[in-house]
């Protein structure tokens, strides 16, 4: 298969100036005859749609939400990175690809992470004339706060709920297009497919999730902004109903999936509590600067944290990690946590946590110089878990969080399928192989209000506006396929519902393919996937019909499809003998234990392509060429 | 004020914190298979852990039922950290509950044994029932449509430092902006009005400078209400999260 990522030679900072001015445009009177359909009304996808309907072209917009404003995005807490500079503390847009690109593990294109800088400054703009309101100094202007991976002041935030007031400003943009009728809206509803007639993509199948109602929409080009697939994990910080069907079936349909291994595991949040646990929440990464890591020396050691004196105690970050201790990067934390809890040397019930320990902060500052920094915090930890973080530990263990893998896109945000296009965290662009604090939100922004409304036209320049119907054999092939989907899930009832089947499956994941992968887990978890997957067809119980809402037919359509994906997460686990950024294996390691990369082999994407049900995936690399920056290995000692 | 807080949430924790591992409850739930169905209380026994959250228990009878082949209960949910808006049970006859914060953040310590939890839907003519305990908030996306937005194409903002905005100012706008569209309110109030979920679209638009070159139009002259707050305790619940 010939793939190109469309960059342009030449200089990085003018890599996109020259690349905007080569794109064909459609002329404002033709863009009314283009339908472009928009699936997921995230940040990604809200901002597209907005934008281009505003340009002219007609949009008919989907999500399985009841409103746009339920987005996963609206979860977002901690900020949005821009290069604005307005500190004045050194950033620029350089600085800001340098970072992205170093944190990411230099496992990501240069020229698209410089295109995401370059562009992260109109975001703000753009937010701000919305109504975004951001955080202020008194004089009145923006504030700043420093984030992970970064020396600089860059984030931009709205209280804890950044995510919320941006997506808010995105869906006010969408509201209003809407109403000028340039928008079709179409919420409760859930796509299914993706069509293909004479090779292009031009249409869905969706199906109504009220009525159960299965239908198709044609258009011109179809754009994929369905989010990440952290659920594939079962417990995860993602919403619960997160999922990966639709750019796991756009895959089916010939679209390459890259770097599906690449998943970011966030160290700070409430442990797991018992087998009844739905999601896992996050808890501020800003709390291990005053909180010490540690569990007991002694394996089983089960007496009350204040109980166990200093000299049994184990601070196993700082004592691993003597410079940056309880500071280190995310995965680095993450993984030792894992480690400790292995030894059997976890806390808390069920052994999977470790304790983040604020008591000698308390001696040291004062009860309210804590309070003041952390208050809320610890009201939420209390709130959730019972317990007085004032008084005892507080427990914390690493979770899924996000996922830098995803469709594969040139630099177009096009996917291997002429006019698929996917955006936000469901393509693999701009994160490497670990993602910094703040940036997903604003590729998910870049992506919809800055990117494609350029790229999009080059498509549809050299495509004729000829509008074609639902009544071609194509989209009638793809809605049976549909309803012979929804009977077969019904008819199979079984002894074990999806919900159970999922949990079975996120714990595999979560133990050979989460925080810490071996060639030999790897293999024997893809058995058990493969397993799991034949007895799903076999053994799961669907209840209800077809024809109404039926939350248990949504879950194990979703599921059967977490299942595929699952496996190729492993396979590319397995392929790529190196570590880097999330992604650990146990034999590529340095002598005290860190991440070892292998450039000279592994630096490239790994691209899949679906060869068909139970047939290995294909695998195709596009080489990472690095002219900028020089590779390093990094330490933390 | 934050140290009140924190007693606050933890006396209504930690005192429940004793209970055995188990405890039994008794649920009268709102079933109605779709919105031209005729619905019913219908009971069932549960045995639930303190430490899980009120959705975690009716997902566990949701899995009992299911294996036992019956449809399990639908209700809306999704983030699961009372931000996204989604989840809305009337509980015991109050919106999201007795605990001042979103169903999903409520949990099971804060009710003891051999309790009777009633659970039903929002009820308001505005909020029209699709499923058991699933209802129709569209009316709020179309109140935004009217007219809750700024007009201004992607492309043609100025820099965002252009226009100062007082602190103050932003404060508020934010306070109103934190509206989670749950519809509490409209379930709360007996002539079922939108009235604090409109003030905050409303105000927000009004306090900002932004918003300016149309409130005339759009009817935010009048300066519209703090709404609640995004749903009541959100906002210092979350306040600080990084
Ligand atoms: C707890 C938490 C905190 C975070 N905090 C930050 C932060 O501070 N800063 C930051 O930069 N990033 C943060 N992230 C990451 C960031 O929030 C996400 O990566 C980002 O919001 C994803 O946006 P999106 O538009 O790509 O997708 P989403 O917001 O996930 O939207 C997906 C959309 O697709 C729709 N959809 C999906 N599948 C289908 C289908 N088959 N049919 C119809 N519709 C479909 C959904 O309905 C939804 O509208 C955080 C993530 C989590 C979990
Ligand atoms: S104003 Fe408050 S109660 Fe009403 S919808 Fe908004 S958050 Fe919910
Ligand atoms: S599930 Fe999102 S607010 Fe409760």
């Amino acid at each position: 298969m010939k793939f190109d990522s469309k960059i342009l030679e030449g200089p990085l900072a003018e890599k996109w100036t020259k690349h905007k001015f080569t794109q064909k445009l459609v002329n404002p009177a033709n863009k009314r005859k283009y339908d472009i359909i928009v699936v997921g009304t995230g940040l990604a996808g809200a901002s597209a749609a907005a934008s281009l309907a505003e340009l002219g072209y007609n949009v008919k917009a989907f999500t399985y939400h009841d409103s746009p404003r339920r987005a996963h995005s609206i979860a977002a807490q901690g900020g949005i990175n821009a290069a604005k500079n307005y500190q004045n503390d050194g950033d620029s847009v350089y600085r800001l690809f340098y970072d992205t690109i170093k944190g990411g593990d230099y496992r990501a294109r240069e020229g698209n992470v410089y295109r995401l800088a370059e562009v992260s400054v109109d975001i703000i703009d753009q937010c701000v004339a919305q109504g975004v309101p951001f955080a202020r100094e008194y004089g009145g202007l923006l504030a700043n706060r420093s984030f992970g991976g970064a020396q600089v002041s860059r984030t931009f935030y709205a209280r804890g709920q950044t995510g919320q007031q941006l997506l808010l400003g995105a869906y006010s943009a969408l509201s209003r297009q809407v109403a000028n009728g340039k928008v079709k809206m179409y919420t409760r509803t859930e796509v299914m497919d993706i069509v293909m007639v004479d090779g292009k993509a031009r249409g869905i199948v969706t199906r109504n999730l009220i009525t159960g109602k299965v239908e198709s929409h044609a258009g011109h080009a179809v754009l994929l902004c369905t989010g990440g697939y952290g659920n594939v994990f079962y417990l995860s910080t993602n919403a619960l109903n997160c999922n990966a069907s639709a750019t796991w079936r756009a895959h089916k349909k010939g679209a390459l999936f890259a770097n599906p291994c690449f998943t970011q595991i966030h160290p700070t949040c409430i442990p797991v509590s018992g087998e009844y646990q739905s999601k896992l929440t996050l808890m501020s990464e800003s709390l291990r600067n005053d909180g010490r890591v540690w569990v007991p020396k002694k394996a089983g050691d089960k007496r009350k944290p204040e109980d166990i004196p200093e000299a049994e105690r184990d601070y196993f970050l700082e004592r691993r990690y003597p410079s940056f201790g309880n500071l280190v990067p995310r995965d680095v934390a993450s993984r030792n946590a894992k480690y400790v809890c292995d030894e059997g040397r976890g806390v808390g019930e069920s052994g999977l946590a470790v304790y983040l320990d604020f008591a000698d902060a308390i001696k040291r500052d004062g009860m309210n110089t804590i309070s003041a920094k952390y208050g809320n915090l610890f009201d939420m930890y209390a709130m959730i878990t019972g317990e007085d973080p004032y008084k005892t530990p507080m427990r914390i263990y690493p979770a899924v969080h996000y996922t830098m893998g995803g469709l594969w896109v040139d630099y177009n945000l096009m996917t291997t399928v002429p006019g698929l296009y996917a955006m936000g965290e469901a393509n693999f662009s701009d994160h490497g192989a670990n993602r910094l604090g703040a940036s997903a939100l604003m590729q998910g922004l870049a992506d919809g209000y800055f990117v494609i409304p350029y790229t999009i036209g080059d498509y549809l320049a050299t495509m004729p506006a000829d509008k074609i119907t639902v009544d071609r054999p194509e989209f009638k092939e793809a809605e049976t396929g549909v309803v012979n989907l929804v009977k077969r899930l019904l008819s199979i009832n079984g002894q074990k519902t999806p919900g159970q089947i999922h949990k079975e499956l996120g714990k595999i994941m979560w133990d050979y393919c989460g925080m810490s992968r071996s060639a030999e887990g790897l293999k024997s978890a893809r058995e058990k996937v493969r397993a799991l997957k034949e007895e799903f067809w076999r053994n799961v119980k669907v209840v209800g019909t077809g024809d109404e809402l039926n939350l248990s037919l949504e879950k194990a359509s979703r599921v059967a499809d977490f299942l595929e994906l699952g496996e190729l997460m492993i396979v590319d686990a397995l392929n790529r003998n190196e570590s880097c950024g999330g992604h650990f294996r146990e034999e590529y390691q340095t002598e005290d234990g860190e991440a070892l990369r292998d450039d000279a082999n592994y630096a490239y994407v790994a691209a899949w392509e679906y060869k068909g049900p139970n047939q290995d995936a294909e695998l195709h690399k596009e080489e990472l060429i690095f002219e900028n920056v020089k590779l390093t290995q990094r330490s933390y000692k | 004020m934050l140290n009140e807080k924190r007693e606050f949430y933890l006396a209504l924790s930690i005192q429940h914190l004793n209970f055995e591992r188990r405890m039994n409850l008794k649920l009268r739930i709102w079933r109605q298979r779709d919105a031209n169905s005729k619905g019913a209380l219908v009971d069932y026994e549960v045995k639930v852990n303190p430490h899980m959250s009120f959705l975690e228990m009716l997902d566990e009878l949701n899995e009992t039922l299911q294996q036992k082949g019956q449809e399990p209960v639908a209700f809306d949910h999704d983030c699961r950290e009372g931000i996204c808006g989604s989840c809305n049970l009337f509980i015991n006859g109050r919106p999201h509950g007795p605990m001042q914060t979103t169903t999903c953040q409520l949990h099971m310590r804060h009710f003891h044994e051999g309790e009777t939890v009633v659970i039903e839907p929002w009820r308001a003519k505005a909020f029209p029932i699709v499923k058991d305990l699933i209802v129709d908030r569209s009316a709020f996306d179309r109140i935004v449509q009217a007219g809750g937005y700024i007009s201004v194409n992607t492309g043609s903002a100025r820099d965002a430092n252009e226009i100062p905005i007082p602190k103050i100012i932003a404060d508020e706008a934010f306070n109103s902006a934190a509206c989670i569209a749950c519809g509490a309110c409209v379930a709360a109030c007996k002539n079922a009005s939108a009235m604090l979920f409109v003030g905050a679209q409303i105000s927000k638009l009004a306090l900002l400078p932004q918003g300016k070159a149309e409130r005339k139009a759009t009817g935010r002259e009048n300066g519209g209400s703090d709404g609640c707050g995004g749903f009541w305790s959100l906002l210092q619940y979350r306040g600080l999260l990084g």
